[in-house]
């Protein structure tokens, strides 16, 4: 027997594993994963199933309603509502995909530190991450945005540092949680270092917080991302995004609500799968969300 | 025959009763099966088992309620002759609090918090009595009078957070006894409370019982409290009563072997020897099979009690037994068997701690920035005691006292606003862990309370161990492995564990593995903080017969801090009682025990229970809380049954000597003490 | 106990500083200042030096940002740059038609969520339990663009009830603001309902099983009088929290409803002024929308204060 097999614990995989098995034992847990895979599928291998070209103007075409050829119709300019619609969650999925696991990094450590330093520097970093989160998420994105643009490149910092705020808040309370536990205490009475204290005590009591904060972190990004397209300020046509799609096809709702559908469900069935997805994973990890309000 | 009983018919009447919970692969599991009892009018019974023995379970289903997730699978609960489990909704809410009260076991959370006492109490006199708004007031002072809770016009405005634990119990008492019930159900009502408000607490409830007439319940894990308070014992063990009888044969002399065993397994003041461990643990719900319940930790069994499950037997002595053999109990031993050794100890100091003194509270940040000086007496102060090599040291007081802080100021997680912390070759030590040596912080360990606080839920078993080998030893490897399997052989734990994370651990093996990782450390010194309060008492003698064995194999000296003055008896060889954080009496465990010489340790040590028949004990000292220590004088002042006079309250008394270091710390001569 | 409240307070007041010196220092390290962002690119030499001369931007930063707090705590938040108009007259009217948007949303919110969350959490995991969290799911995760979106489908299209658009103007009498205003009303009140409801709901859950409700129904209080007496008080004090907490987003949110309907609000404004990068404006916008955030958090914590027991009697005993 050698020493690796000895320090073996239940591995990575198999609790992974035991995680998702029981996610998948609830009914809602089970629709929400299938929900998020069946999108991030399509954010894959869409350009692969997409029928028609999503630039593929047409005048004949304008505001038809569904038929064999197009399944859903096509938008004002006769674009194949079909294929913009495959393909209007890419960027999205792509933007907040990277933007929430950074987010939950920076904001993750950033919270550790402040609740195990305290004192005076952790009273007045928590008032600055107060008075950030005082001002809403719109006006700060906005602002940037109008100024730098709305390119990928600023979009996916912005919305990393912004979300990674209020991940601040969450990780420093489940610090203190743990840290005033006795074999944090223990570990200190022992003499362990800081650093083997953090890695090896606190991390691990502290990543499933994070956890389903960062599950519930993605799906409020990809609702601001899909604000500011539908606004005006995100994606720039004529790349296809939801959000962009509900603004234009709104205008024609009267005489052609296909257009406005087709994308509604598409951006409700992935922010709904992602939300029943954390609230199963949080049942799963044992962790009360329902206390949590929006930021 | 029956004392007390009236009628032939008892109040209280639970037959063949099981209930259970439907598990995940949705098998019926029974946690109380087949359960016979009768209660008459006047009587008072003790339910007694350890955790999960479903004595609690059976005291909530005489009121015909069952905790979410639970339900009846057969039986009855009748009162009054009538099934509690075939009310309706109404008349249920007729007989609970009316005619059947219930005394819970945390007054502090079965309280509404956000109802003033008087409003609470108001209720239960609306709701089962027939007084008129105007009458309720005056009986609402009268009932808590009658609990001896002073100022009751003043108690009744509070909200329950503003009273005292011993108070907020005396307000579910009041609260119980606001309809003149005909039989009350206490739910290990002074559980968590100091030694000396239970004892309180359990002469009110006797007065109030012989008074009324009333029949009680009592359920207990604390036989020194059943023993106090109840005609009749019945012994709960795997959701199964295997023994019930009168309590003075079943303290005394019980025909169970469980109840023999639980009873050898407990600490008594006036025994210094250790007392016999219960090996093995009960079976888990549903776990316990065709035969005895008892029959994997029995020393009389044989082959009958594997394959068929005894009934209830009724014996000569009236009692009734769940035993195959009850002729055979009788030659299991009923207390310790261990033999006692005064232990000579090294006469070189080990640990030596110089007046050292601790003060909690902080400055504000208002105080700080108006340059106020809070004016704050400590919390601990002036402690100074020596320890040889190889001693063990008991320090005893009710919660309060500091004696967790000042294992924790020694251990180095706290600051000490003055004094020195010495240890034998290693000099003095730095305050906090921080700035001490590897050296110095290997030689000192802390085991915790709470095994389930004190572990790292997400580490193995194998992974908590090898951290202070990994860390002082630079062990790595086979070598790593092969201390950790001898260290979790040392606590009698297989290497099967070492895989294992805590949460699939029982209580007893989680803190066996807490004591094996500080054992790892190979040190001179071990502070015990409570370490057996967590564990049922079976459980807990396994626990102090292996700190036993240790010390001896190692030469380990001990500093062991409890609230349980029997527990700290069998372990130390001295013992130093502590009160609002002054010491008031330190001496050989023999002196203190069989002469208590400070006022404060004969008041402490009078109110302990012994599970035993016994005169009550006497309730010298006032029951009150007190939340800091006075500013001058002796710390004992405000409670003290000999206070002499402003001497006491002025000035702070000297040290008194006696024989083998025996002193005391009073104004009062020795010999008038 | 009134120690506390002038620490919270204190607190509050910090905040809101801080606020400030972010919306400030903000605007000083982005590229630009009002007069470049305003007179856009082509404003070159004379005409930008004019400008910066009449907007004071010349100045050191620390001065100027005196000035523009200290005018802010008298009312007085500096002049747009698109027009020179005194900022406080134009928000003025915006500001009470956002406010009038948030009020008839919680007037129909609060209520609506504590009746369904509480029934919600005495049915737990039946029927009407499962089909409130179901629909407060799908409240709170749809964005508020795509039910508004809905909505008017429905109501202004297909049935043709209220008009799907708001075309009064900022400065019309509260009155006229009626039935425009109800669909607005709805999409928020729809998510606040939803957030509102879920934490209702699991505190009456949690309080439900606690050992007072069920030490009451072991005194005979019949069911009823549990809930509304023993449990319901104690329950609904994490409310009063959250409720704020969604006041305070329902400001950010507003934004995009304000848009979605035409409303002449705050929000809209804020799109406008960032559009058109009139700085003073937005930062004015910002100070106000967050002073409104930490009032009501503020707000709430003292209610909590004075709700509970627990924090009245502070003073009494200490420990």
């Amino acid at each position: 027997m050698t020493a690796a097999t000895y320090a073996a614990r239940p591995s990575l995989f198999a609790r992974v594993t035991a995680v998702l098995g029981e996610i998948l034992a609830r009914p809602s847990g089970a629709t929400g994963l299938a929900l998020v895979a069946l999108h991030l599928f399509l954010a894959i291998f869409s350009p692969l199933l997409a029928p028609y070209d999503y630039r593929a103007v047409d005048a004949n075409l304008m505001l038809n309603g569904p038929s064999a050829a197009h399944w859903l119709g096509t938008d004002h300019l006769g674009r194949d509502t079909l294929s913009r619609t495959l393909l209007g969650g890419r960027e999205a999925i792509l933007v907040t995909a990277i933007a929430t696991p950074l987010a939950v990094l920076w904001g993750g450590f950033a919270g550790i530190f402040f609740g195990l330093v305290g004192g005076r520097t952790d009273d007045v970093l928590m008032r600055v991450v107060d008075a950030f989160l005082a001002l809403p998420w719109i006006l700060k994105m906005l602002v940037l945005i109008v100024t730098f643009g709305a390119g990928i490149e600023v979009l996916i910092p912005t919305l990393a540092f912004f979300y990674g705020i209020p991940v601040i808040r969450v990780a420093r309370a489940a610090t203190h949680d743990v840290v005033a536990r006795d074999f944090v205490q223990a570990a200190r009475a022992r003499g362990h270092g800081a650093a083997t204290i953090i890695w090896r005590e606190l991390l691990p009591n502290v990543r499933d917080a994070l956890l389903v904060e960062g599950a519930m972190r993605w799906s409020w990004m990809l609702l601001a991302f899909s604000s500011l397209s539908f606004l005006g300020f995100g994606v720039s046509p004529p790349t296809p995004d939801w959000g962009l799609m509900i603004a234009d096809a709104r205008g024609f709702m009267s005489f052609a609500p296909h257009g406005v559908l087709a994308p509604v469900v598409a951006l409700s069935s992935l922010i709904i799968g992602i939300n029943l997805t954390a609230d199963a994973l949080a049942k799963a990890l044992g962790i009360d969300r329902s206390q949590k309000a929006p930021l | 025959m029956m004392k007390g009983a009236e009628t032939n018919d008892p109040i209280i009447r639970v037959s063949e009763l099981s209930v259970g919970f439907t598990s995940r692969a949705g098998h019926t599991i029974p946690v109380l099966r087949d359960v016979d009892l009768a209660v008459f009018s006047g009587q008072s019974i003790g339910l007694v088992g350890e955790s999960g023995s479903g004595k609690s379970t059976l005291a909530l289903a005489m009121l015909g309620y069952m905790k979410r997730g639970l339900r009846l699978i057969r039986g009855e609960a009748r009162f009054a002759g009538s099934d509690m489990f075939a009310m309706t909704g109404r008349e249920l809410e007729a007989i609970r609090g009316g005619r059947l009260a219930l005394i819970p076991q945390n007054s502090g959370q079965s309280l509404t918090p956000s109802l003033r006492v008087g409003a609470q109490l108001s209720e239960a006199l609306e709701l089962h009595t027939a007084l008129a708004e105007s009458e309720r007031e005056a009986r609402i002072v009268r009932l808590l009078e009658q609990v001896r809770l002073p100022d009751p016009a003043e108690i009744a405005r509070r909200y329950p957070h503003e009273l005292s634990g011993g108070q907020q119990q005396r307000v579910a008492i009041a609260m119980a006894l606001a309809a003149e019930p005909e039989a009350l159900i206490l739910d290990e009502p002074t559980t968590g409370l100091d030694v000396t408000t239970q004892a309180h607490i359990l002469e009110l409830l006797r007065d109030l019982a012989s008074k009324a007439g009333m029949a009680m319940v009592y359920v207990s894990h604390d036989l020194g409290a059943i023993a106090r308070v109840c005609d009749r014992v019945v012994v709960m063990y795997a959701g199964e009563v295997v023994l019930e009888g009168w309590a003075r044969e079943v303290l005394r002399d019980p025909a169970h072997p469980y109840a023999r065993g639980l009873l050898a397994s407990i600490p008594k003041l006036k025994d210094p020897r250790l007392p016999t461990a219960l090996e093995g643990r009960p079976p888990a719900p549903g776990q316990a099979g065709r035969g005895c319940a008892f029959v994997a930790r029995c020393a009389i069994a044989a082959d009958k009690c594997r394959i068929t499950r005894p009934e209830l037997v009724l014996l000569p002595s009236g009692a009734r037994v769940r035993c195959h053999f009850p002729e055979r109990v009788g030659d299991l031993p009923l207390c310790s068997t261990g033999a006692y050794a005064v232990r000579e100890m090294a006469q070189d100091v080990i640990l030596s701690l110089g007046d050292l003194s601790i003060t909690y509270a902080r400055t504000g940040l208002l105080d700080q920035v108006l340059g106020r000086k809070p004016v704050m007496t400590p919390t601990v102060e002036g402690i100074s005691i020596e320890l040889a090599r190889g001693e063990t040291l008991g320090l005893v007081g009710e919660s309060g006292s500091g004696k967790s802080t000042i294992l924790k100021t020694v251990a180095g997680l706290m600051k000490p606003a003055g004094g020195r912390i010495e240890l034998a070759g290693s000099g003095p030590l730095p305050p906090l862990v921080e700035n001490r040596r590897p050296d110095q912080l290997r030689r000192i360990q802390l085991i915790f309370q709470n095994p389930d606080e004190s572990l790292n839920p997400r580490q193995t078993i194998a992974e908590i161990i090898a951290q202070p080998l990994k860390l002082y030893f630079g062990m790595a490897g086979e070598a790593l492995r092969q201390r950790t399997e001898e260290l979790l052989e040392s606590v009698r734990l297989g290497v099967h564990y070492m895989e294992r994370l805590p949460s699939q651990l029982s209580g007893g093996e989680k803190q066996r593995v807490a004591i094996a990782r500080a054992f790892a450390a190979q040190p001179d010194l071990v502070l015990c903080d409570e370490v057996t309060s967590a564990l049922d008492v079976s459980v807990q003698a396994a626990v102090l017969d292996l700190l036993d064995r240790l010390r001896r194999n190692r030469n380990t000296t001990y500093v062991f801090v409890s609230h349980d003055l029997a527990v700290v008896r069998a372990l130390s060889d001295r013992v130093a009682v502590l009160y609002q954080g002054r010491l008031c009496e330190i001496g050989p465990a023999a002196a203190v025990y069989s002469a208590p010489s400070h006022p404060y340790t004969q008041v402490l040590l009078g109110a302990v229970l012994e599970p035993g028949p016994g005169p009550a004990p006497p309730q010298a000292a006032a029951d009150v809380v007190e939340l800091s220590p006075p500013a001058t004088g002796c710390a004992f002042q405000r409670r003290c049954p000999k206070r002499i006079g402003p001497l006491c309250d002025s000035d702070a008394p000297p040290w008194r000597s006696g024989a083998d270091g025996h002193s005391i710390r009073c104004h009062i001569p020795w010999q008038e003490l | 106990m009134l120690r506390l409240v002038f620490r919270r307070l204190g607190l509050g007041a910090i905040t809101v500083g801080l606020v400030s010196l972010i919306i400030f220092a903000g605007v000083e390290i982005l590229p630009g200042d009002a007069c470049t962002a305003f007179l856009e690119r082509e404003a070159q030499g004379k005409l930008l030096e004019n400008c910066r001369n009449d907007l004071g931007l010349n100045r050191p930063a620390h001065a100027r940002y005196l000035e523009w707090a200290s005018g802010a705590l008298r009312g007085d938040l500096g002049l747009s740059a698109n027009g020179h108009k005194p900022i406080a007259e134009l928000v003025g009217y915006r500001l009470r038609n956002t406010l009038l948007l948030a009020f008839c949303s919680m007037l129909a919110g609060i209520p609506l969520a504590l009746f369904l969350g509480v029934v919600a959490a005495l049915w737990r995991d039946r029927l009407p339990d499962l089909a409130i969290s179901t629909v407060a799911i799908a409240a709170m995760t749809i964005p508020e663009f795509v039910s508004a979106t809905i909505l008017i489908l429905v109501f202004s299209i297909w049935l043709g009830w209220i008009p799907g658009i708001v075309l009064t103007p900022a400065d019309a009498s509260i009155a006229d603001f009626f039935p425009a205003v109800l669909l607005p009303v709805m999409v928020l009140t729809f998510v606040m309902t939803a957030h509102i409801l879920r934490t209702v709901r699991s505190s009456v859950i949690e309080a439900m099983a606690s050992d007072y409700a069920q030490m009451a129904a072991l005194k005979g209080v019949p069911y009823w009088r549990i809930v509304f007496r023993h449990v319901l008080p104690n329950a609904l004090l994490p409310a009063i929290n959250v409720v704020a907490l969604t006041i305070a987003w329902l400001l950010g949110g507003v934004v995009v409803i304000e848009t979605v309907f035409n409303y002449p609000g705050l929000g809209r404004m804020m799109i406008d002024s960032i559009s058109d990068r009139d700085l003073p404006v937005t930062q004015a916008i910002a100070l106000i929308i967050a002073s409104v955030y930490v009032g009501v958090n503020l707000a709430a914590d003292l209610l909590t204060m004075i709700a509970n027991p627990r924090l009245r009697t502070l003073h009494m005993r200490k420990g």
